[in-house]
């Protein structure tokens, strides 16, 4: 393969990438204050949901489904948990431990929430479009119910301030704090306190490491680029393909339960409509990190460029204060960008065979 | 003659929809011997295979192996007992390379922090000692097998099937791809590959392929079987009639 044509493949396969390179240069140019420490941090903060959802998205595209339900799963997994979490606590019980049991409770739900998705897909044979959009529209009733229809608030503050922790605290020369804002800070130097690394971002790339590993390299990833590439074929040579596929939508909607969790330690609340946005959003970062619809293809590293980009675009849009609104059209268009690119490889592929 | 039937099938039936494919089929594979299963298009013989390997639940009947009923519908689990199968359309993930078409759904992996991570390098390696076993020349093993040729690609069909000690393999059209060379080739590890003592079963079209190497003829016709021959007692032409009208020479 001669370099140029390698060079070539690498910008179709990661576009993105050089996307958010140019998107990271251009909010530098024209947004002032965008390029500092604090800021970069808030890209991550503002990917972090879309990158959970995403990340469980990209197993199931790569099998060649799509799960439509993960926003509204996310929905209600915050509601469950809030839910739990303010009524264990109003009857007494420690906050570490409702904290604990509505963690639990709510990845629960999740996995409740993919074995129908699995089921329906894998030994039903409904088409993954409609089974999941059936538990799109169960998961949202379901949330509404739960919570009301309201946020849902009241929890112990300490689910907030733990959703909004960072590793380190530092003002140079003063001090170096682990995990906690030092007592008595004064408040004119609070905002001159340095705040490195927050601890949701940490959790989610943690996670995100160790999905890549599972994908990239172990017999659980192969099987499922194998049942993308040729769901019959994958059969023939012994993999079991539909326990696979339920274990797929499984981890889709835990990862759905994750976003929902990790939302309602950043707001300190639940709500049915935590998610709303984030079907959209989950398979804009898959599509836009290079996987194909068809199947086959993809892998975690471009669905966390894909969300770096749209956490990238929510932040820029406000430092030159642009309406956040935009970012839809942006995010909808970049879509399509993406399937075009891919479709283009594609008949590509069809002609070098 | 007391030779051992290592699969036999017993009214083996397949419909699909109204469509008879396989109909009520008694046979014994012999032990050690290479069998032909020839017939016209649509004769059923692949259908008849893919009711052995697992791809295909049957509609009615049983396949014994070894004396014993096969599992039905469970490729892995017939794959397991020794019995591989190179399918007509080669069964490759066009996606995926050649390493891990060979071993998929039996990876080798090892050990890394609890971890069974996929041993790449071994995968590798293996795929080229088999590879260059069959004397085909691959450009690169880790091209996706979607852009090699058609004989290649049936060489890493041929090439999975054999790397994995079977006892029996089933070869559907093995060298319909190949070019002269390549397909005298594969005619010579048919041989070396019965000189070690495992059974082959070969559908093929090629009469003079068949009567080079085979041992017994068996014919489908309409779904049925109707002749089970030595080689020794048959001849081409009495092959061809049953092939052509389903009877055999008065
Ligand atoms: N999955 C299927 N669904 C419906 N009909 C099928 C299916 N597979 C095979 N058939 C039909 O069963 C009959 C036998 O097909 P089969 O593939 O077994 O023939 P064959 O003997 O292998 O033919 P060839 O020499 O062309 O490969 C044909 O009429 C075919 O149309
Ligand atoms: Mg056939």
């Amino acid at each position: 393969m001669s370099e140029k044509s390698s060079i070539k493949n690498f910008l179709i396969k990661r576009w993105s990438l050089v996307f958010l390179l140019i998107l990271l240069a251009f909010f530098s140019i024209f947004g002032t204050g965008f390029s500092s420490i604090a800021n970069i941090q808030d890209i991550f903060l503002a990917a972090t949901t879309t990158m959970l959802l995403g990340i469980g998205q990209t197993f199931v595209i790569i099998t060649g489904g799509i799960d439509l339900s993960v926003g509204f799963t996310m929905g209600l997994s915050s509601v469950i948990m809030a839910t739990l979490v303010r009524d264990l606590t109003a009857n007494g019980v420690l906050p570490v431990f409702s904290i604990l049991l509505g963690i639990g409770l709510s990845m629960v739900v999740g996995i409740a929430t993919g074995l129908v998705n699995g089921y329906l897909v894998a030994f039903l044979k409904v088409p993954a479009f409609i089974a999941t959009l059936g538990m799109y529209g169960v998961a949202y009733g379901l949330a509404l119910i739960r919570s009301g229809g309201f946020p849902v608030g009241n929890l112990p503050a300490i689910v907030g301030s733990l959703g909004n922790r960072y590793l380190f605290y530092i003002l140079p020369g003063e001090f170096f704090s682990l995990l906690h804002m030092p007592e008595g800070v004064e408040p004119t130097q609070l905002r001159n306190v340095m705040r490195i690394l927050p601890l949701v971002v940490i959790v989610v790339l943690i996670i995100a490491g160790l999905f890549i590993i599972i994908l990239s390299k172990t017999q659980f990833g192969k099987h499922t680029y194998a049942i993308g590439g040729d769901e019959d074929v994958a059969r023939r040579a012994g993999v079991k393909v539909k326990s696979h596929l339920m274990k797929i939508y499984v981890i889709s909607s835990l990862f759905a339960a994750m976003g929902g969790i990790s939302y309602t330690f950043r707001f300190g609340s639940g709500n049915a409509q935590a998610g709303a946005a984030q079907m959209l959003m989950a398979i804009a970062t898959v599509v836009i990190g290079g996987a194909s619809l068809y199947g086959g293809t993809g892998d975690i590293q471009g669905t966390i460029v894909g969300a770096l980009i749209i956490g990238t675009l929510q932040i820029g849009m406000v430092f030159l204060g642009v309406q956040p609104f935009y970012q839809f059209i942006v995010i909808g268009l970049i879509i399509i960008f993406g399937v075009l690119l891919d479709q283009l490889s594609q008949r590509k592929y069809l002609e070098i065979t | 003659m007391d030779d051992k039937a290592i699969i036999a099938t017993k009214e083996l039936t397949k419909r699909f929809g109204g469509l008879t494919a396989v109909d009520a089929v008694d046979l014994d594979i012999q032990e050690g011997k290479i069998t032909a299963i020839v017939g016209g298009n649509g004769a059923g013989k692949s259908t008849f295979i893919k009711m052995i390997s697992g791809v295909y639940q049957p509609t009615s009947g049983q396949v014994f192996y070894d004396g014993k009923p096969l599992p039905v519908g469970d490729p892995l689990a017939v794959r397991n007992l020794g019995i591989e199968t190179i399918y007509q359309d080669l069964s490759l993930i066009e996606l995926l390379d050649v390493p891990d078409n060979i071993f998929l759904g039996r990876e080798k992996y090892r050990k890394m922090m609890g971890f069974r991570i996929l041993d790449k390098e071994f995968m590798l390696q293996e795929s080229r000692r088999i590879m260059d076993e069959l004397k085909i020349r691959i450009p690169s093993l880790s091209l996706s097998t979607g852009s090699l040729s058609g004989g290649q690609r049936q060489a890493v069909s041929i090439g999975r099937a054999i790397y994995w000690n079977a006892k029996v393999i089933i070869m559907d059209e093995p060298t319909a791809a190949l070019g002269i060379q390549e397909k005298s080739k594969v005619k010579e590890l048919i041989l070396d590959l019965k000189s070690q003592g495992v059974t082959i079963i070969v559908i093929s079209h090629e009469m003079s392929d068949v009567f080079e190497i085979c041992d017994n003829i068996v014919v489908f016709f309409q779904g049925q079987c109707v002749g089970n021959k030595e080689k020794e007692k048959t001849t081409i032409d009495e092959i061809a009639k049953l092939i052509i009208t389903g009877q055999g020479l008065n």
